[in-house]
């Protein structure tokens, strides 16, 4: 026995869900297949901030443009989503960053992004509770916060709603348009479309993809401690490194009057437990920045694995090896941002129909292909 | 910033209630270098904590208490109070907080240890049932710690409900403390509460204290078979809804105790990656769990009373200090024993009506006001916590999810640290473990 479908979306973390939800309301005949909770993956690890970056000039587009769509989906999201326009500020720490500050006001107004240069002064009184040495820093207020695994969640309904089949099992085996699941059932389909994050390559073989662990820290309800969601400009070099371990001061808000902390990243640690040592550095960090935090409770820690790429873009797009597998993984620490462009662009190569932004940047031949020559 | 300090001993033992009290005197018998670390300033835990014992006392049971007193005073305990482990940070060693000053000063400890025991008791088991997040609607156990500490309660009409053995003690605490305890209600039908008295008639310790209870009681009704449905109140409570079945009751009162039997504290030991079983901690007869070198004693590895708390805690403290012959006689009285743990078991098993207890509208995590209609549509622990917040508030979990686990079959055992709320600066401690290893070497 086997069922046919126009896509089978592989995946129900948040990028999955989006790309079901745009797929099925294109009038496809969608199949999502996922054996876990909806959105328990790297969604329940991202941190929900729906965040310009410019890494690159390609990053940029793919934010801004997901940013945008969010912004526009915002007005039904439910309640439990969370969502809600906090800005970002990316503090700078002395005169040094501040020239970061500058340039990275130049290169969002070039795209049409408005954002606003904080003093010493100005960031005092935008955020008390930081560290009065620092310099200031830059406002993004378009930037945004929610709640992934209630948005996946959503997404999925949504996409429900539009006929989408959930199937509560586990793909083992995909290929040649055909979808083996854990008891033996087979599903069919001409686009099978790889969306579990960092458990992509077990069903795709040779992804040039990694795994970056993170840990995460949520502290008691402290409302109005912070304000904006709080990044240090240090934050880039950070994620871009693509070799050592490092932490970052990265501060959100919930709307709870919680406080999610970041962040950390290490390559090759498999194990899911806390690891102290990161932890104790990445809390070290924060303190630096809000040392009035010290006082408050911490109530959990954990962690979670991103799916990182050489060049810090997504896949998306056709899998050059077998015409029907598709991918749309490899997000890295930005999935939560990116996944309604992501499914955008995924909906527009199926379709052949132009899209907002260029695709190419992000297709999976442009490392693929370089794998394979060199 | 939170100062560290670095301990380090041949047996720790987490807990300061009778199971930790029997492990660390037995094990410092022979000059082995024991520590005893609890949350609480005092010995005692949540049963004999706040009372005074006579070794002249005509009471069996105080006569006990009084010697397991004297010989934890007699050994060579270092006692650690008023420090909350919150984590582990390697095989071997327990981190701990404390808070050192009026000051928002805390302290980290490093705990290091060859040996461990965890003695770290039960808590009361919660079931929501509408009104039950009224004010003045309590735990028995919670009640009973707060007239401990002072609250007065003379005079005020109490009723106690729930089940388990509990009760009584913590009504005839309300009685002996002047208030007019209304009525008792177990939810335990009377024909599994006959079983489990005619399986009593093999210990006389605990007919006598079945009628210490009864005396001090008399006059109380005690019903079986019955259990809470309702409270009422506008600011605080004023009713309570008392169900058998059949019919219900309005009993006016001024404070509503009720708990349900009691469920183990296996954060500690699920962290530390103790293999658990129906809940309850797995231990071989020398009590060691299923991690080397860890050993588990009391209520953790079921729900066994004092006694039986009070034979593992010596076992635990003879075998954890190489004296596994000396342990032999223990094991055989423990043997015994646990056929009463089974029979406590059976008759404080919770019926299934309870089930129905919450509306939709009934709060089941009161830290993130989570209802029942929000939670009951989610087949795991895992997908309810994710997706409604429920359990993810400063109680981890440990009212909602024991709850969740006999409502709708939750399995809610997942630790992660800390396994309770802890200062960011404690948090924030750089572990000096590798100090003390070249101390050491």
């Amino acid at each position: 026995m086997s069922s046919s479908y126009d896509a089978i979306i592989l995946g129900a973390g948040i990028v999955g869900a989006a790309c079901a939800l745009e797929c099925a309301r294109g009038g496809m005949r969608i199949a999502v297949v996922e054996g876990d909770v909806v959105g328990g993956g790297a969604t329940a690890a991202g941190m929900g901030h729906i965040v310009i970056m410019d890494d690159s000039m390609a990053q940029l587009e793919l934010t801004r443009y997901s940013q945008l769509l969010w912004a526009e989906l915002a007005p039904e999201l439910p309640e439990d989503t969370e969502y809600e326009t906090t800005g970002t500020i990316w503090v700078a720490a002395d005169q040094q960053e501040m020239e970061e500050v500058y340039r990275k006001q130049a290169v969002y107004g070039q795209q049409g992004i408005v954002t606003k240069v904080l003093d010493r002064p100005a960031l005092r009184k935008m955020e008390p509770n930081l560290h009065p040495g620092l310099a200031g820093g830059l406002l993004v207020p378009s930037d945004a916060v929610l709640y992934p695994p209630c948005a996946a969640r959503y997404l999925l309904e949504q996409a429900v709603r539009h006929d989408a089949v959930v199937v509560p099992k586990k793909a083992v085996r995909i290929g040649n348009g055909r979808v083996e699941l854990n008891d033996g059932a087979i599903l069919e389909s001409q686009r099978i479309v790889n969306a579990t994050g960092t458990a992509a390559s077990d069903l795709t073989a040779d992804l040039p993809m990694r795994k970056r662990k993170g840990h995460l820290v949520i502290t008691d309800r402290a409302p109005g401690f912070v304000r904006h969601q709080l990044v240090e400009l240090g934050y880039l070099r950070s994620a871009g490194s693509s070799t050592a371990d490092s932490v970052a001061f990265n501060v959100q808000p919930r709307k709870t009057g919680q406080m999610l902390i970041g962040s950390s990243r290490q390559y090759d640690a498999d194990h899911k437990e806390v690891d102290r040592s990161m932890l104790v550095r990445m809390l070290q960090r924060v303190q630096q920045y809000l040392p009035g935090i010290a006082d408050l409770s911490v109530i959990r820690t954990w962690t979670g694995f991103r799916a990182s790429t050489p060049d810090k873009l997504p896949l998306i797009g056709p899998y050059s090896d077998d015409p029907t597998i598709f991918l749309a993984t490899g997000h890295e620490g930005l999935g939560i941002t990116t996944s309604l462009a992501t499914a955008k662009l995924l909906m527009n190569y199926f379709t052949g129909s132009r899209s907002a932004i260029p695709l190419e940047p992000y297709l999976p031949s442009r490392i693929l292909l370089e794998a394979q020559h060199a | 910033m939170a100062s560290v300090r670095q301990h380090s001993f041949d047996v720790l033992i987490v807990g300061g209630g009778p199971a930790g009290m029997a492990a660390s005197s037995t094990a410092a018998a022979h000059g082995h270098k024991v520590a005893i670390v609890d949350d609480n300033p005092s010995l005692g835990g949540q049963i004999w904590r706040g009372r005074s014992f006579s070794s002249a006392s005509k009471r069996a049971a105080d006569k006990t208490a009084a010697a397991w007193y004297r010989k934890v005073q007699n050994a060579q305990i270092t006692h650690l109070s008023g420090l909350r482990v919150f984590d582990s940070a390697q095989a071997g060693v327990l981190l701990a907080e404390s808070q050192d000053g009026p000051n928002s000063q805390y302290g980290q400890w490093e705990l290091h240890y060859r040996k461990l025991i965890l003695a770290t008791g039960a808590q009361e088991r919660f079931l929501p049932f509408p009104g039950w997040t009224l004010r003045n609607v309590l735990g028995a156990g919670a009640l009973q710690s707060m007239v401990k500490s002072g609250l007065p309660v003379a005079g005020k009409r109490i009723v106690v409900a729930g089940s388990g053995p509990l009760l009584l003690a913590v009504a005839a605490y309300m009685r002996a403390h002047g208030a007019q305890v209304v009525e008792i209600c177990e939810q335990a039908s009377m024909g599994q509460l006959a079983a489990f008295a005619f399986g009593l008639l093999a210990s006389p310790e605990r007919i006598l204290q079945g009628m210490q209870y009864k005396l001090q009681l008399l006059g109380t009704p005690y019903r079986t078979g019955c259990w809470p449905v309702a409270a009422y109140g506008t600011q605080r409570l004023e009713t309570v809804v008392l169900s058998d079945g059949r019919r219900t009751r309005e009993i006016p009162c001024d404070y509503f105790a009720c708990g349900f039997h009691l469920v183990p504290n296996v954060e500690l030991p699920a962290l530390l990656g103790c293999h658990l079983k129906n809940g309850f901690v797995e231990v071989d007869p020398l009590q060691q769990t299923s991690v080397p070198d860890i050993y588990c004693v009391g209520e953790p590895t079921g729900i066994g009373g004092l006694e039986q708390a009070l034979v593992e805690g010596e076992i635990a403290g003879l075998a954890s200090t190489g004296r596994v012959e000396q342990a032999q006689p223990l094991q055989r009285e423990r043997k015994k024993m646990q056929s009463f743990t089974e029979r406590l078991e059976k008759a404080f098993a919770l019926r299934p009506e309870l089930r129905r207890l919450p509306d939709a509208q009934t709060i089941v995590c009161r830290c993130e006001d989570v209802t029942f209609s929000q939670v009951r549509e989610y087949a795991s622990w895992r997908a309810v916590k994710l997706h409604t917040r429920c359990g993810m508030g400063p109680c981890q979990g440990r009212i909602c999810g024991t709850a969740g686990e006999f409502l709708l079959g939750w399995n809610a055992n997942s630790v992660r640290p800390p396994i309770l709320p802890v200062r960011f600066q404690t948090m924030a401690v750089a572990p000096a473990i590798q100090e003390i290893k070249s101390q050491n070497g």
